[in-house]
């Protein structure tokens, strides 16, 4: 067996069940406490007929349906509006978000999200247009898109985007798909794909989906890429490198011109995962380092909100080489104003083909391009600075009490493992859990996979000095109790609206949905 | 008198005449945490020496199981499909994985014995 | 800068406290090469006054939906969304959270996507659901991989009546992973025929079709059952469900849906959010995120992600697909618009819909050498014109009418079905509106 050992030691699945010696709270008499309130699901508050929506009677008509009306009740619960909002308002009191605190989540980038944003996409010239209108009535939707585009282009250095991909995993894709289709016009598509053991998982799991197989390549102890190990790896079965920089040890790859020269040489293509941008906008350019594709997310470098888990935006940037494979739609101009490419033909013969319906995320485009043109050049480089400025401020703040994987200046992110726990008992998922309870979402942890017991930290540079300070005396506070106390560790969090969920029997027997209780039988057999 | 061997992958192998047992340790099923689901190969199919034969998951990660031996795989405990806590509560017993027709029936002598194991465990620290 | 806290004052104490001089200092380890003393080619930082402008006057540019009367349909449906639903998303605990990997302090998320995959298991008829995928073609191409995997079988039927964006990304998608694809032709108005050798993983068509056509394919999913193959089943329009018999009830293994028309605004193609559901026996090789529900330490019931070793972030190569993001504000909304709606509701809604439709229908066959292909549709429909469709709706649109998509502009190459127009109304089509299009179109067509 392989491959368990260390993303687990302590973090077993299992509930720390500490019930009887928890706070000792005066139960209430339906479990709320406070303002926290406790809320059933729809289904349970189901009043039928009920409905939140006043909706005309339909006109009399004869049915086209083809025989096929519904016979089954769909089994959806009855709602009015107050209701409703009463429980959505409910659900979102018990998430944690930027908007409530530091959320320092590595390699996310959770910075703030500007309310100008929701304000500009929700402008019915952007949100009240169907992707199959007449071209003549989208020409503004274009000019945003070419726009957007533009600073793209400007930002990475790389002449083509292919904006389509509705998320990073999706832009690897598509990124790898037209690596694959470049080199098969070579008549030579290669087998191979390498990828450091560091690397997000999204990497091998798409470089699989290309057809390819995965060779990884170990890290330097200096938290870098083994630049002698990928040299050794490199040859014709090779097709791409998949490097992310800055890497998930929030390091910079201070060789990459090197690897760059190294993969080209063996005719191999450089594919960078965009995922760390944050910490270069607007101050390295990507072509700059010999990139032939690279993924940005719209959705962490340009602050579209994480909404709770999606939607994302994975543009990707791509050199002269693989531009004609970019997946379609194009955007062309022609006499009369812009119009889209759908098909293979023209200028297009050689795209990969479509990765998605219609033309990509545009309500993400329209948020981040207005982040772009609020932040300018110029703030686009401060936002890089400041970034990496907070991440190196908690560093040295930090560095006392935690320890460092790597030691040195870092990134926008800094990268501790659990070796300052050892011998306590508490194990990196507990001291997270106990941070919960002090109001901070935790750090990023167990990944990279290269650390035992990762604590990867990523500020963003939308943190004040005072809200890093507050961070770093709890985390510093909570290191040292780790030595003294590590049973209030283990009963953590109990300060939340539920404490620690059974995550074993939840795989172990998996309940998906609701369902109604089995209705009683009658005694009439 | 079954012989009893151990890979450095954590499994153990039970040889009794031309069929062999195959698990794995107590050790691997400590690392692992508790076990939500195993996926065991079919009866019929063959095993390669060193390849997957069977994946076991945790909440939180899935790990290979790797045949310590060749051959033709002719029982699968479907107890601990049903119920993978058996795999944590006795993995050298109940918690058995699948039955395999060796290919070669010295096969177990490049493996570690118990004695080589509980060594090999107490350098992995 | 209005986003960034920190002053000079802090950036110098920071700058000391770590012990640099200055912070290109800390971006020491970039190439000499790649070091850029001077700003990109790009406009300075702006005011929020100044960019509203400049985004407002490209809006300005574009034809919204609403200001027109308005009947495009070709899977994204306008429909409208009750105001509650964008301030609720809106709240920032929803709009600013990330994914629930704590689950303590993500029970909201982590509810509302029980919710969510309850509701598409009950609108589909199938057993469970997935958290969300991108959207309906990404599902569809995900289905169909993960058909191979679990028949472990080379090839894919596509009806020739499937959405073609829906075809080509399977069509992609397969390209690269080794999958053979068989696109049936599309043959507007007749029945696809469909051929299963023991090479057929999965067969895909769409319900109501893409041309608007309802059919009834439990005899296919029989078939497909008997040949050892999954029958997978697109919806590109989920209010349709609210009046028609639900894949499920017909023997559907998978059903790969668009939730747009629930919950979303039509935003120029997206963010839209992709439906996945099927059968619990085929749980563990759904690809996406799934939250399940579980007890606390104190017994209390409450949700987390579950059967994640199927995902990326734990199986990496080994994983059922390389997805992360799911759609979760998008599949929020969808949630949202579904609980106002409830069993009456939607079921109310969706006949409003196909009485707009079959309004438009008699209004437009009531033009001269206008006929309406299909024999059944819900609120989407096919027309033959008498004359090549594209032009038609390019002078539509000079009369400030989107009259429905040409399908040449989907299929350029066939001649054949140049002369066809693809309409949809849904309830926010109005009588005038529906009056409107059939007097322009009978002017356009003189």
């Amino acid at each position: 067996m392989t491959g368990w050992s260390q993303a687990l030691s302590g973090a077993n699945g299992q509930m720390t069940a500490a019930p009887s010696e928890a706070a000792p709270d005066t139960p209430t008499f339906i479990g709320n406490r406070g303002l926290q309130l406790e809320e059933k699901l729809l289904f349970e508050q189901d009043s039928p007929g009920h409905c939140g929506v006043d909706l005309p009677a339909p006109p009399p008509h004869r049915s086209r349906l083809g025989g096929l009306e519904r016979q089954t009740p769909i089994g959806l619960p009855g709602l009015s509006e107050p209701q409703v909002v009463r429980h959505f308002t409910r659900l979102s009191q018990k998430n944690y978000a930027i908007d409530s605190g530091l959320y320092p989540l590595g390699s996310c980038t959770m910075k703030h999200n500007p309310r100008l944003n929701e304000k500009v996409a929700r402008l019915p010239g952007f949100a009240d247009l169907h992707p199959l209108q007449p071209v003549s009535t989208i020409q503004g939707a274009l000019e945003l898109i070419e726009t957007l585009a533009h600073w793209l282009r400007t930002l990475t250095g790389m002449p083509a985007v292919a904006l389509s991909p509705a998320a990073g995993a999706h832009g690897e894709l598509c990124g790898m798909m037209t690596i694959r289709a470049a080199l098969t016009a070579q008549g030579d598509p290669r087998r191979r794909i390498l990828v450091p053991e560091s690397a997000h998982g999204t990497n091998p799991a798409t470089a699989a989906a290309c057809g390819y197989e995965i060779d990884p390549i170990p890290n330097d102890p200096r938290g870098r890429v083994d630049l002698t190990a990928l040299k050794a790896k490199l040859g014709p079965a090779v097709a791409a490198l998949m490097l992310t920089n800055p890497n998930t040890c929030g390091l910079f790859e201070n060789e990459i011109l090197e690897i760059a020269a190294s993969v080209h040489e063996a005719g191999a293509f450089f594919y960078a995962d965009g995922a760390n941008f944050n910490a270069i906008v607007g101050r390295v350019r990507p072509a700059d380092l010999g990139i032939d594709a690279l993924h940005l997310n719209l959705h962490k470098t340009f602050s579209t909100p994480h909404g709770g888990g999606g939607p994302g935006s994975g543009p990707v940037a791509l050199a002269a080489s693989l531009a004609p494979h970019a997946p379609l739609p194009w955007i062309v101009h022609g006499e009369g104003g812009r119009r889209l490419i759908e098909h293979t033909e023209g200028s297009a013969t050689q795209t990969i083909g479509r990765l998605k319906g219609f033309h990509g995320q545009m309500g993400m485009f329209v948020r981040a391009l207005s982040y772009m043109m609020s932040h300018g050049a110029d703030g686009l480089r401060q936002v890089a600075e400041d970034a990496v400025l907070n991440a190196n401020y908690l560093r040295v703040r930090l560095a006392g009490a935690l320890s460092q994987s790597f030691p040195g200046a870092c990134m926008h992110e800094v990268l501790f493992d659990d070796r300052f726990l050892k011998d306590t008992g508490v194990a990196t998922l507990d001291f997270a859990k106990a941070l919960i309870d002090e109001g901070f979402h935790p750090m990023t942890m167990y990944f990279p996979l290269v650390v035992h017991g990762a604590l990867l930290i990523e500020p963003t540079e939308t943190e004040s000095k005072a809200s890093l300070d507050q961070f770093a005396d709890t985390v510093n506070a909570l290191a040292a109790r780790a030595k003294t106390d590590p049973a209030s560790f283990h009963a953590a969090p109990r300060l939340t609206p539920r404490r620690r969920l059974d995550e074993t029997g939840a795989a172990r027997k998996p309940l998906l949905r609701w369902r109604p209780e089995p209705v009683r039988q009658e005694a009439a057999e | 008198m079954p012989t009893l061997r151990f890979t450095k992958d954590h499994e153990w192998i039970r040889q009794d005449g031309d069929t062999a047992v195959i698990g794995i340790t107590d050790y691997a099923q400590q690392q692992m945490g508790d076990i939500v689901y195993v996926e065991l190969p079919a009866v019929g199919s063959t095993v390669e020496a060193g390849k997957e034969a069977a994946v076991v998951e945790s909440a939180k990660a899935a790990s290979e199981v790797y045949a310590p031996v060749s051959g033709e795989v002719v029982a699968v405990n479907e107890a601990i499909a049903g119920d993978p806590a058996k795999v944590n509560a006795d993995p050298m017993g109940e918690g058995w994985f699948l039955t395999v027709k060796l290919a070669d029936p010295k096969a177990l002598d490049g493996l570690m014995d118990e004695a080589a194991y509980q060594k090999f465990v107490a350098e992995q620290g | 800068m209005r986003y960034l806290p920190l002053t000079p004052d802090d950036r110098r104490q920071m700058l000391a406290a770590i012990g640099v001089r200055s912070i290109d200092d800390l971006f020491a380890d970039v190439p000499e090469p790649a070091r850029r003393t001077a700003l990109l080619d790009l406009p300075l930082a702006q005011g929020e006054l100044q960019v509203e402008r400049a985004l407002s006057r490209m809006a300005a540019k574009n034809v919204a939906a609403g200001s027109a009367p308005f009947f495009i349909g070709g899977g994204a449906y306008r429909h409208h969304v009750p105001a509650a639903v964008d301030h609720l998303i809106q709240r920032g605990e929803f709009l600013t959270s990330y994914t629930p990997y704590q689950p303590e302090i993500s029970q909201g998320t982590l509810q509302a996507l029980f919710e969510f995959q309850t509701q598409v298991a009950l609108l589909t008829g199938m057993d469970v659901a997935n958290a969300s995928m991108y959207d309906g073609a990404t599902s569809c191409a995900e289905a169909v991989a993960m058909a191979h995997r679990i028949t472990r079988r080379g090839k894919a039927i596509l009806s020739g009546a499937l959405h073609p964006h829906y075809r080509e990304v399977c069509e992609t998608y397969a390209q690269f992973s080794g999958l053979r694809v068989q696109a049936l032709k599309p043959t507007p108005g007749t029945a696809d025929p469909i051929d299963l050798d023991d090479e057929t993983a999965c067969v895909v068509v769409q319900y109501p079709d893409f041309f608007g056509e309802l059919r009834d394919c439990s005899a296919l999913a029989e078939r497909c059952h008997q040949a050892g193959a999954l029958l997978i089943v697109a919806v590109t329009e989920i209010v349709s469900l609210g009046a028609v018999k639900p894949p499920g009830e017909m023997g559907a293994d998978i059903v790969a849906a668009e939730g747009q028309a629930l919950g979303n605004a039509l935003n120029f193609g997206g963010p839209y959010v992709g439906l996945f559901a099927t059968r619990e026996q085929y749980v563990r090789q759904m690809p996406g995120r799934l939250a399940g529900q579980t007890v606390d330490a104190d017994g209390r019931r409450g949700w987390v992600l579950t059967l994640s070793t199927r995902e990326q972030h734990i199986r990496r190569e080994k994983a059922t697909s390389n997805i992360c993001t799911n759609s979760g504000l998008c599949a929020l909304a969808f949630t949202i618009h579904t609980a106002l709606l409830g069993e009456a509701g939607l079921t109310r809604l969706s006949q409003l819909n196909h009485a707009a439709a079959c309004n438009l229908a008699d209004r437009l066959e009531a033009v001269p050498g206008v006929s309406v292909v299909n024999h059944s549709f819900f609120n989407e429909f096919t027309v033959r014109l008498p004359k090549p469709a594209a032009p038609v709706v390019a002078a539509l649109a000079e009369y400030g009418v989107l009259g429905g998509v040409p399908l040449s502009r989907f299929y350029p190459d066939r001649n054949d079905l140049a002369d066809l127009l693809l309409v949809a109304a849904t309830e926010t089509a109005t009588e005038d509106d529906i009056g409107a299009f059939a007097h322009a179109l009978g002017e356009v067509l003189r």
